[in-house]
């Protein structure tokens, strides 16, 4: 979801069949006249403001305003000078917010950084004209391997109380539902929860403590936001079922190895891998057509 | 994509110099970081001005702190929920001129210690004796913490012994014994606290006493009816113990005032330190709350305002575990050092330098962070801090223990404990939730810091270097002058541990000045006779500097009562002013360098 709106026109335009999940049936009324573009940013600056207010979760507006103007400016910038327009900012936003939140460092330099490395990973880290990580989940994976002297995330702010995790859980559903992306979400919940049993049973630890993380407000982000991400994800349903159900084996797998960032490090590996099969087979399938259509 | 070949390519030249940034950057901190090499005591004499030498054994000192053994149902993660305890604090007890030691145990039935200093070197522990060694038996709790104060202004320093127990109050019976009179006193039975300060809120000339609960004050910890004792939250907990604030009624007996004062919070605190922070005459509280925010109380005398998030010292949740002041810049203002937890790559809070922002000051007062800026912000899981001038140069330096649980080497317990702390309150605040920890550690086995001011803004560790080598899992420190040689020293508690006994050479010729503080104990118009809450501000070289007597800063733990300056090379001493809890204003002209200054308050 968060880059729904990140790639540009012309990038659109050599994918026609791509889910666009801004664009509503048409024979639907829709559940908000708000422009679906700008739901999921409206969305996560509630978060926000919800987590900041009841909780004060920044530590510092300067840091999560450094994050995301160094994320837009960016965005502008490149898409200038590769697209030759200037792109619609949302998409940036959300990168920008989403490291805003998620980083936690004690310096400033990481947020411009995390935001910078995130969204030129999405002009540089192309194949084919599409950008296959999750720029958020690209530069806090990065910044938590190169900079961890530095940089943590969070995994410990809003309270750790129910009712704030319980708005955020229905509000993100509806939305999620709206934009048809909910499966995704749906799959990788069911199979995290499955996981952690099993992984109680393999390890002796309380059920309670392998099913902890999902309940805190990484994950709020991780499922809504990055897992979600359209331009990141494969086109078909079945497809997005199966590749969200890997990253939480490969999240397991991590969890039994004592990862402490299992979950974006999975999709780090298991997004991307799968984007490039995707793209593989569609070059087969239009050389297969391409012989037909010779022959 | 369109674009030709240049921008690409410059485009990927710009990825892969964001991607090397972090090198970069560690390169560049690296290069004016600390000295990490271990040096021989001439070299580091020669470098850096002072050397440590750890001399517990040959002084004597042969105390090992014992964690508690907390019911059975706790046992899976004991070494977490047992991790507090060490303690130590400087009194002299007996009036003999030279800071005696007192040092806490935490096992049941293991024995608190009270090192006399006998004037050679050496110390013996002579708190069997004194009556203040077996106060840890079965039903009472265990030690946590001890201040000293004298609340009855008979010219002995009392003891207060903080407990996961019920709190003790003992009398100092003029240097020959302690008489407990806890019941006399109207303390409550029981209080699961790690921190207490004395001091004089209120101006009468008798000492009050802060106490700062962690567990709430309805468990015992040795006989639960529930595993729901946790923290709800990792960063915004309020199901801790209470607070209290125990007005000196003078007559042996104390009043609890919290609630009607201002004071009510349920936050798990672990460290208070009280100075006059406005130069309004009486002394404001802060609070270093553990899994949650610090908390700044502005005293007017009457009663406490919290104003943690105006001043900004409140705002962002950490896990506070110190609270020590210090005019770390010579301009007659504390800064406020709080200890909190970093661990690479998976939390990094870093600790707090609250310094008062330029041009706020009295009510308005602003503290900004600047423990980034000064160096002075990653230490590990950081315990106890003192702030003090190790090396005479006329800049207060700041040593900080640290360590959580140090177990087996190779394995940590990090994953499970980030685990669960995100989890949600139901499964956080269970102690059966949490993941056994099957002898692992947890950020244990780390190397302390000792942070030399260059009195410009910058703080350079240098613990290797001048001796301070230990990686015991430290909680407590405590600087003192212990064999009156006009040099720092420091003692160290750590958790199932080694009492630490760190001396002091100091290159010679930089100076040294000390204040001994005598109020005069009269509740008209005197202070307290431990003169505690009594600042002294020294003007020599064109510099300032102001510290004031403390009843209690750092971790649980008590600095001693005199204060020491470091004067540098050459010292032109101005003039010393002593301002009284009681208001009087005292100045002394052209003090002696190199002396230790008995004042006593004017009538």
């Amino acid at each position: 979801m968060s880059e729904q709106t990140s790639v540009p026109v012309v990038s659109r335009q050599t994918q026609p069949s791509q889910i666009q999940p801004h664009q509503a049936p048409a024979q639907r009324k829709p559940l908000f006249s708000l422009d679906n573009r700008y739901i999921a940013p409206a969305f996560i600056t509630c978060i926000l403001l919800a987590g900041h207010l009841s909780f004060g979760i920044l530590e510092s507006y300067q840091k999560t305003l450094l994050a995301i103007v160094t994320s837009i400016l960016l965005e502008l910038v490149l898409g200038r000078i590769f697209f030759q327009k200037w792109i619609h900012p949302a998409s940036a936003y959300i990168t920008g917010i989403s490291v805003g939140i998620l980083i936690r460092s004690p310096a400033f330099w990481p947020y411009a950084l995390c935001s910078a490395i995130s969204i030129t990973s999405k002009y540089v880290l192309r194949v084919k004209g599409r950008h296959i990580w999750n720029p958020s989940n690209f530069g806090i994976s990065v910044m938590l391997f190169l900079a961890a002297e530095t940089v943590a995330t969070l995994s410990i702010q809003w309270g750790n109380y129910l009712l704030p995790m319980l708005v955020i859980w229905v509000l993100g559903s509806v939305i999620i539902w709206r934009l048809r992306r909910f499966h995704i979400t749906g799959i990788y919940i069911a199979s995290f929860i499955a996981f952690a049993f099993l992984r109680s049973w393999m390890t002796g630890s309380p059920w309670q403590s392998e099913i902890a993380p999902i309940t805190g407000p990484m994950y709020q982000l991780f499922i809504f936001f990055m897992i979600t991400d359209p331009k990141t994800t494969v086109r078909s349903k079945r497809g997005q079922c199966l590749v969200v159900f890997l990253v939480a084996v490969v999240e397991m797998v991590l969890r039994l190895y004592q990862v402490v960032y299992a979950p974006f490090y999975a999709l780090f590996v298991v997004g991307p891998t799968a984007m490039l099969v995707e793209i593989w087979l569609d070059s087969r399938r239009s050389n297969a057509t391409k012989l037909t259509v010779a022959q | 994509m369109t674009g030709n070949r240049v921008a690409k390519f410059f485009l990927v030249l710009f990825f892969i110099g964001l991607l090397a940034t972090p090198f970069v950057i560690k390169r560049m901190s690296a290069a004016r970081e600390a000295d990490k090499s271990r040096t021989d005591a001439k070299t580091a004499l020669a470098r850096h001005g002072f050397y440590l030498e750890e001399v517990s054994h040959a002084a004597g000192i042969n105390f090992v702190h014992q964690s508690p053994k907390l019911d059975p149902k706790l046992d899976p993660i004991m070494p977490e929920v047992a991790s507090m305890g060490a303690s130590v604090s400087i009194v002299d007890f007996d009036r003999d001129g030279w800071p005696d030691i007192y040092v806490t145990n935490s096992a049941i039935g293991s024995k608190n210690a009270l090192y006399r200093n006998m004037h050679d070197g050496t110390f013996k522990d002579v708190a069997s004796e004194m009556g203040i060694a077996d106060v840890n038996q079965p039903g009472t709790g265990v030690s946590t913490g001890a201040v000293w104060g004298d609340y009855d202004n008979d010219g002995y320093e009392d003891l207060f012994l903080i407990k996961w127990g019920r709190p003790e109050l003992y009398h100092n019976d003029h240097g020959h014994g302690f008489t407990r009179v806890t019941e006399q006193a109207g303390l409550p039975p029981w209080i699961n606290a790690n921190t207490a300060i004395w001091f004089d809120y209120d101006g009468d000339g008798l000492l009050d006493l802060f106490v700062g609960g962690y567990y709430s004050e309805d468990i015992d910890l040795w006989h639960l009816t529930t595993t729901r004792i946790m923290p709800d939250s990792f960063e915004y907990a309020k199901n801790g113990g209470r607070k209290y604030l125990f007005h000196n009624l003078g007559n042996g007996k104390f009043e609890e005032v919290s609630a009607q004062l201002g004071i009510n919070s349920r936050r798990w605190s672990l460290a208070a330190a009280a100075a006059d922070l406005r130069g309004s005459g009486h002394p404001d509280l802060f609070v270093a709350n553990d899994y949650g925010v610090s908390e700044l109380y502005f005293n007017d005398g009457k009663k406490f305002h919290d104003v943690g998030e105006q001043t900004g010292v409140g705002f962002a949740p950490k896990s506070g575990m110190n609270a020590a002041f210090g005019d770390i810049l010579n301009q007659g203002r504390y800064a406020v050092y709080v200890s909190n937890i970093s661990e690479d790559g998976i939390l990094i809070q870093g600790n707090n330098l609250w310094v008062p922002k330029e041009g706020t000051a009295a009510n308005a007062v602003k503290y900004q962070n600047l423990a980034r800026d000064f160096g002075v912000e990653l230490g590990g899981w950081s315990f106890g801090a003192q702030f003090g001038d190790l090396n005479n140069d006329g800049t207060l330096d700041l040593y900080l223990t640290n360590g959580y649980i140090s177990l087996d080497h190779n394995r940590s317990y990090w994953y499970d404990f980030s685990k669960v702390a995100g989890g949600n309150s139901t499964i956080i605040g269970d102690a059966k939730n949490w993941p056994a920890f099957e002898g692992r550690s947890l950020s244990g086995y780390q190397s302390k810091r000792v942070w030399l001011n260059d009195g410009a803004g910058k703080f350079i560790d240098v613990a290797q270097a001048i001796g301070a080598t230990d990686t015991y899992d430290g909680r407590s420190v405590a600087l003192v002058d212990l064999w009156n040689r006009g040099a720092l020293d420091v003692v160290v508690a750590n958790q199932n541990g080694p009492l630490l006994v760190y001396k002091n050479t100091v290159a010679p010729e930089n100076q040294w000045i000390e204040f001994e503080l005598e109020g005069t104990g009269s509740s008209h118009s005197g202070s307290n006779r431990s003169a505690i809450g009594a600042q002294v501000t020294l003007f020599w070289n064109g510099q300032r500097q102001v510290q004031e007597v403390s009843g209690g800063s750092g971790f649980a733990a008590q600095n001693d009562r005199r204060l020491h300056f470091g004067l540098g090379r050459n010292p032109h001493i101005e003039k010393a002013i002593i301002r009284w809890p009681s208001g009087k204003v005292q100045t002394i002209d052209q003090p002696a360098a190199n002396q230790l200054h008995k004042m006593k308050e004017p009538a």
